[in-house]
């Protein structure tokens, strides 16, 4: 069915807090959602002209960086980009076959691959370019929060998130409970004023992105060092000095 | 965004074919084309080639065509699925009216016409809407998208029509139909691009990346160095100068040449009339099917944000 989940009080929202001031832009997120999703509920995830020029393919998670100000107070910041699981998406609604639909429980964002039959018209409704179609399949792919590993028993605990959360090297990514006002993502956002991409379009995105942190005011004026021993080249200076300063 | 050949050709050709069934069933009762059931026979004939010619190639454009028939569930909530819905209801009337022609049922023929007529219009309609909902593209989420579907639609049905008529002897009616038409959609036409060429845009490259408190946003690396789906489906950018002369040769081409030969088989008639409508329709749909190319190509998508900032 894609018409839209009733959203009632404390549903549950999964969904990611993307840091952007400790992301370094390593891409590590983006290689390691590949390969989990190349295998996984969404697998395969095709590569067109994988071992020549031109070389493309489905990813999930593309890392962007972009310059931002001007001048001394301009800085370079990395922006990871993938599906924000919105609560009121139109990719959802737009599509005439059902393929396309939001989760009740916990309001993921999947398509259903079996009866999807490749119209891309979700991809046009999606402002944010989370939908890639697998050419080869003929279905439209995009992020699934991991589903297949955060409900997934047969792994250890500790590691049922997202793949891309699991290896993020600076731990610029939280995956959790955006419903819940108590959880530690929405905590997290609270404290560091979490940002939604394109409010105005009016899609509510589960996913949130924390602002850089701002620098600390200008340095502080360089003072000049107070002269070491070793900088005295006199020997018998030096050894007043050693003997004044004990 | 991407003029997909298949989807041009689609919304044009059965647009056109849908005006042609609009304005058989809703005319033939007010005796402005000829009565006879040969008439209304070629007219259904070409329209509904013309309509099932467009969808055929538009279930071309699917990545799973054999799973099309799904695309009916989903009426709720999607305009494509209405639109689909739509376009397999209004067969029924339609294909009635050929046979209440054929088995000599007057009466019938009128009332399936009719009905097919209002079908035409409800299937236009909700292909409009397939676009005109899309919030991500400025240029077709704007108020003058759907009345400019139904209008263009309209124009060129006329157009076939007109064609059709004079072959029968009637010219005056319809190519009066044509001038009024193709005035009204040429109107239309000139104000969407001006609004369009002045609209502000949904989204910045501020707004995309919450990035703007800290000033202006520029993409320094994109995440990849080849191409992918969403710049080959959503990046595709046509040239200013391009825009303006193909927005000349539609307004030339498409809608001032077939209104001129219009008034000119009206004016002259006799002979004149048969061969200057049927160019007239010619000129018509090859205008449209130009207008409708560029409908996409001058069509921008937010995505197109996070690559070039703009
Ligand atoms: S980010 Fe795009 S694909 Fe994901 S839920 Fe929102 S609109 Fe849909
Ligand atoms: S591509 Fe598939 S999921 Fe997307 S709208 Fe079309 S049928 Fe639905």
């Amino acid at each position: 069915m894609t018409c839209l989940p009733e959203i009632t009080p404390g549903q549950k929202k999964l969904g990611l807090v993307i840091d952007l001031d400790t992301c370094v832009g390593c891409q590590a997120c983006a290689t390691n959602c590949k390969e989990w999703n190349s295998s996984g509920h969404s697998g395969p995830l095709p590569d067109l002209k994988p071992y020549s020029a031109g070389a493309e393919g489905v990813w999930f998670n593309r890392v962007h960086s972009y310059e931002a100000g001007e001048g001394a107070d301009g800085r370079t910041v990395h922006f990871p980009r993938s599906c924000l699981h919105c609560e009121t998406p139109d990719c959802v609604t737009v599509c005439p076959t059902g393929a396309s639909y939001k989760r009740i429980e916990d309001g993921i964002v999947l398509v259903d691959h079996d009866i999807c039959i490749g119209c891309g018209l979700c991809a046009w409704a999606c402002p944010y370019g989370a939908r890639e179609m697998d050419e080869d399949e003929g279905v439209m792919k995009k992020c699934t929060l991991c589903i297949d590993r955060i409900y997934n028993e047969t792994i250890p605990e500790a590691q049922r998130q997202p793949a891309c959360v699991l290896t993020c090297p600076t731990n610029a990514r939280h995956f959790g409970d955006l419903g819940d006002p108590e959880s530690d993502v929405s905590k997290l956002v609270a404290a560091r004023g979490g940002q939604d991409l394109m409010p105005e379009l009016g899609y509510k995105p589960v996913n949130k992105y924390l602002p850089p942190r701002k620098r600390s005011s200008a340095a502080a004026t360089p003072q000049e060092a107070v002269p070491t021993a070793m900088d005295i080249k006199n020997p018998l200076l030096r050894w007043m000095d050693k003997v004044l300063t004990r | 965004m991407n003029p997909a050949p298949s989807i041009v050709f689609f919304t044009t050709a059965s647009g056109a074919g849908y005006g042609l069934l609009f304005w058989l069933g809703l005319l033939r009762p007010l005796g402005i084309v000829p009565a006879t059931p040969a008439f209304a026979l070629v007219c259904l004939v070409l329209a509904l080639l013309l309509i099932t010619a467009g969808l055929v190639s538009s279930m071309l454009h699917l990545g799973n065509p054999t799973r099309a028939w799904r695309a009916f569930s989903q009426w709720r909530s999607s305009w494509l699925s209405r639109e689909g819905v739509a376009a397999v209801v209004t067969y029924v009337p339609a294909i009635g009216f050929g046979a209440a022609l054929l088995a000599d049922l007057p009466g019938l023929a009128t009332l399936a016409g009719l009905l097919a007529a209002v079908g035409a219009a409800v299937t236009v309609w909700c292909t409009a809407m397939i676009y005109a909902s899309l919030k991500p593209i400025r240029q077709w989420h704007h108020p003058l998208v759907a009345p400019g579907y139904l209008l263009l639609a309209g124009y060129s049905g006329m157009a076939l029509l007109a064609g059709v008529s004079a072959l029968g002897g009637v010219v005056g009616g319809p190519a009066s139909f044509i001038i009024t038409l193709g005035l009204a959609a040429l109107v239309l036409k000139l104000a969407y691009w001006r609004m369009i060429d002045g609209g502000d845009p949904v989204a910045t490259a501020e707004s995309a990346t919450s990035l703007g408190f800290i000033g202006k946003v520029r993409p320094l690396d994109p995440p990849h160095t080849e191409s992918n789906y969403l710049l080959r489906e959503m990046g595709f950018r046509i040239a200013r100068k391009h825009a303006a002369s193909l927005r000349t040769i539609v307004l030339v081409g498409g809608f001032a040449a077939p209104i001129l030969l219009a008034l000119l088989a009206t004016q002259i008639g006799g002979g004149v009339a048969l061969p200057a409508l049927a160019l007239g329709a010619l000129l018509a749909l090859a205008g449209l099917l130009v207008e409708r190319w560029l409908m996409f190509a001058e069509a921008t998508h937010t995505v197109t944000l996070y690559y070039s900032g703009r």
